[in-house]
């Protein structure tokens, strides 16, 4: 092999690279190991974690544990699937292109919307996106968030939006509800404003059961309406697309994703008006047919001329790689799931938070829920005399993973609580046993 | 050549197949509670419930069967070879599968305080360090989630930090012409004006050239080494020189890392940020178009500036630390594609610093070995033949046909392996981009250079007929696809 390269040693192969820039010594990494050894030694790391099922989790804040059915694994586990890249040759790769297209498919059935991009790598940056993609549209740079919004998205959304001269304002949330103050709104609004990004659910897990107005004021004023929303909440709360929404973003993590300690999870981005499609970030799969077949399906990326490899620097976003096989998963978990199943397991969902949120209020010292306002999976308690990190710490040496600090949104007294349908009533009584002596 | 059928199921659509009734999955749910709630829908406010939702209604065996049918029309590395150009498609080790599954990675919340999590801390630690090691940098953050976001973060890094030491009149990114697009579309999304630095007839960026259009208002360069013609920048010492010179600062794009570890180092070469691909370099797998981890690393007078959170270790243990004093804040929501850094982490385990020089050498000598391999009158190489090439080989499809690369990608397919990379760099004519990596072994590459040998000759006399033929569909109408009647975005 060497000879037919044109070189005498491995070495020559660099005698390209400059004296000055070739590293003469070993880098200094230690020595590789047979697989049994690493295996054996990167599990016994990674089980120092403190997980379910030796620990109790009802953290939520933006990813929430759900129960990940087995055949959704099954098929992620696909080596045809994981193991291969963007399907930039079509022809052999109309399975990932199908399950792609499938995905936006459910996701618009899901959301109400009329284009759903084949994925962005989380909630949050999806927010950016949005939010840009409002700038984009509308030539204006005021923006308008709930102060409800989750502190994570929040911060990705100025990452992401600063550098256009974007300026972010909040908009207050009633102090009684925890909803969005529609007064404040209302005042804030002008013809100047880009767009009003709004979760719903909130932050503080509450329904925006006013969404329909907020959307309505935003678009009255030319401004787009962009709504962040759980997609399991969708089971029983209305879809985006029903109550005016142009843009809707959202954490596809509870359909079939592990919560891995912070990823690969999976950004949702739709949007309701299919003219705004060219607008979009991200893959676009469409439905097309073999040039030589027209009676057969055939799959191929599209609109292809928005992104980074056409377009360069005049492209909507720079994304190139995704999170595809996250959008496979999400695919499979709603097929599974199916109508009948994922409305039983809203059900599930809000009766286990709302017998939690009323168990944890017979405790002393404790307010459960802390805010007025209907809530689906998560919601805030606020502790009388107790600091929330010290409550949150207290916790998790009990082997309970719950109420992570609100933080300033409603002082340091406040954690948030989520409950799914991976809770039992008995897990429920161990959580309020703990809290009971942790405040 | 070996005779190859890929399947084709003709497989309707998911909601085809559905029929009223039908659960795929039992939802857990305790009576205990569940009975205590008439209609639980009812606690949701009136204006906003939703009375059902459409989704397909499938046994649990019917879905499996759809995704295994469709899994078994998608090609892949574990199928075949995939000299997929600037891709990097190597071999993903099972293990990591094995290690990435277990339930301590998998329920790991990333709001837990950082005394619950120490061992996926402890990693992401040991990680950061080998990455620094590995590219000379002083630090690195392991948040961010593919390699466009790594380079969106390192442009931010290079604006800010001129904005805190001289204000903001810099508003100019150099790229080369060879660029990947990620690299405009970068500068671009991070408010830059992109100007594009012409490679010379050797395929290599000038440092003469550079200083022309370095100035005042240069905030830095993106510079990918080596370069997308998989050839070493000779020059790129001098480039960074130039570049700082006038005052800008310069970026590395590590895309084509796996041409160098153990050799070069970016740091050693002069540049102050760099970006990796892990699911390239570092073998974790694509996922079909991800998720992937491009963590993004500085020298020392740039660290301050990393996007948050990134690792560190003190008296009380590993922790995530969100207040670097001049970030540009974070650009996830929460950590890292944490999942993806393990598997890189276990990567480098197996393999260590002598194994991951072999990894270079190796996938550098498959991709001359390829490229000499291939008839140079068929596929004359694009730039300086005279050079080595480094991760990967670019060549021509000669004649004067447009579409004649793609005749050749799509003739490929019929022989049960993946087309190289084609139409990419912009700035040659009917590309080939062929990166076999280091996992292809001697006869793979043979076979591989036979084949578009081959079809180059049946190409000349005529005789290679419609192509694909083998393939689960055949050519695809795209044209139709993007067509504004036509188009179908959902069904």
């Amino acid at each position: 092999m060497l000879r037919k390269a044109g070189v005498a040693t491995l070495d020559d192969l660099f005698s390209d690279i400059p004296d000055g820039v070739r590293l003469n010594r070993p880098l200094r990494i230690p020595e590789g190991g047979s697989e049994y050894q690493v295996r054996r030694d990167v599990q016994a790391r990674l089980s120092q974690n403190k997980t379910p099922p030796g620990t109790l989790c009802f953290l939520g804040g933006g990813v929430w544990p759900h129960y990940v059915p087995a055949a959704v694994e099954s098929i992620t586990s696909r080596q045809e699937f994981y193991t291969s890249y963007t399907p930039y040759q079509a022809e052999v790769s109309q399975g990932m292109l199908q399950a792609l297209f499938e995905y936006q498919s459910l996701m618009c059935d899901l959301l109400g919307m009329e284009a759903c991009n084949s994925s962005l790598y989380d909630w949050a940056s999806a927010a950016g996106e949005a939010v840009r993609m409002a700038g984009r549209v509308t030539g204006r740079s005021r923006v308008l968030l709930g102060a409800n919004t989750g502190p994570q998205r929040r911060a990705v959304i100025q990452t992401y939006t600063e550098p256009m001269g974007m300026r972010l304002e909040t908009v207050a949330f009633d102090r009684a509800t925890g909803q969005v103050d529609q007064d404040d709104l209302k005042r804030k609004l002008s013809d100047d404003v880009a767009c009003l990004y709004f979760e719903n659910p909130n932050y503080f897990g509450v329904i925006e059961d006013e969404a329909a107005d907020m959307a309505s004021m935003a678009r009255g004023a030319g401004a787009l309406a962009v709504a962040g929303v759980d997609p399991i909440s969708l089971s029983l709360i209305k879809e985006p697309g029903a109550y005016g929404i142009d843009i809707a973003v959202g954490e596809g993590q509870p359909l079939g994703i592990p919560l891995n300690y912070g990823g690969p999870h999976l950004g949702i981005f739709a949007v309701k008006d299919i003219k705004l499609a060219r607008s979009m970030p991200g893959r676009l799969i469409g439905l097309t047919t073999p040039a030589a077949d027209q009676q057969k399906k055939a799959f191929a990326m599209v609109l292809q001329a928005r992104e980074q490899h056409i377009r360069r620097e005049g492209a909507m976003s720079n994304v190139c790689t995704n999170q595809s096989l996250m959008a496979v998963a999400a695919a499979s978990y709603l097929s599974l799931m199916g109508r009948e199943g994922f409305r039983r397991l809203g059900e599930t969902v809000i009766a286990n938070s709302h017998f939690a949120a009323k168990r944890l209020s017979r405790i002393d010292g404790v307010v459960s829920p802390h805010f007025k306002g209907s809530y689906f999976k998560e919601f805030v308690v606020s502790y009388k005399n107790a600091k929330a990190d010290a409550v949150f710490r207290r916790l998790a040496k009990k082997g309970v993973l719950a109420g992570s600090p609100t933080r300033m949104e409603v002082g340091s007294q406040s954690g948030l609580y989520c409950v799914t349908e991976v809770h039992t009533k008995e897990d429920i009584e161990r959580l309020a046993g703990a809290l009971e002596e942790a405040v | 050549m070996k005779k190859f059928t890929q399947a084709s199921w003709d497989e309707p659509l998911i909601k085809e197949l559905s029929r009223p009734g039908r659960v795929g999955n039992e939802v857990p749910s305790d009576p205990a509670v569940r009975s205590k709630f008439k209609d639980p829908a009812a606690l949701v406010p009136e204006s906003m419930r939703r009375a059902s939702v459409n989704l397909p209604e499938l046994s649990e065996l019917q879905v499996l069967r759809h995704f295994n049918r469709l899994s078994q029309m998608n090609f892949s590395v574990e199928l075949g070879m995939y000299p997929l150009g600037s891709c990097t498609m190597k071999y993903n080790p099972k293990v990591s599968e094995m290690i990435a599954s277990s339930d301590s990675m998998k329920g790991a919340h990333p709001l837990q305080p950082p005394e619950t999590v120490q061992g996926i801390l402890s990693i992401f630690y040991d990680l950061e360090r080998a990455l620094s090691e590995v590219t000379g940098m002083h630090r690195f953050s392991l948040s961010t989630a593919a390699g466009a976001q790594g380079e969106l973060a390192g442009v931010l890094m290079i604006r800010k930090y001129l904005r805190d030491h001289e204000g903001g009149a810099r508003d100019e990114i150099l790229v080369p012409d060879s660029a990947h697009g990620t690299n405009p579309a970068s500068a671009a999304m991070a408010g830059f004006r992109v100007v594009k630095v012409p490679s010379e007839p050797d395929g290599q960026v000038r440092a003469s050239k550079v200083k022309e259009l370095a100035s005042e208002k240069t905030a830095g360069m993106m510079f990918t080494v080596p370069n997308t013609l998989g050839l070493f920048e000779g020059e790129v010492k001098e480039v960074c020189d130039a570049v700082h010179g006038a005052g800008g600062l310069m970026y590395y794009d590590g895309a084509n890392m796996n041409a160098l570890l153990g050799r070069a180092r970016p740091g050693d070469m002069g540049f102050d940020v760099v970006h990796l691909n892990l699911h390239k370099t570092f073998a974790t797998p694509h996922g079909g178009g991800g998720p992937g981890a491009g963590p993004v690393g500085a020298t020392r007078k740039l660290t301050d500036y990393l996007p948050v959170p990134v690792v560190t270790k003190g008296k009380g243990g590993y922790s995530l630390d969100y207040g670097l004093r001049r970030s540009i804040g974070p650009l996830k929501g929460f950590v890292g594609n944490s999942a993806v850094l393990l598997r890189a982490y276990v990567y480098i385990r197996l393999l260590g610093a002598s194994g991951l020089k072999d990894v270079s050498s190796m996938a550098v000598l498959a991709a001359n070995y390829l490229w000499k391999s291939l008839d140079p009158e068929a596929y004359p190489a694009s730039h300086g033949k005279e050079l080595l090439r480094k991760h990967e080989a670019v060549v021509s499809v000669k004649g004067e046909l447009p579409g004649t690369a793609m005749t050749v990608a799509k003739a490929v397919l019929d022989l049960g392996m993946h087309a190289p990379t084609v139409y990419f760099p912009l700035i040659v004519h009917e590309a080939l981009m062929i990166e076999p990596t280091e996992s292809e072994p001697e006869e793979m590459l043979d076979e591989y250079a036979a084949a578009l040998n081959d079809i180059y000759a049946k190409l000349k006399d005529g005789s290679l007929g419609v192509v694909p033929r083998n393939t689960s569909v055949g050519r695809v109408d795209e044209v139709k696809a993007s067509h504004p009647l036509t188009l179908k975005v959902h069904w």
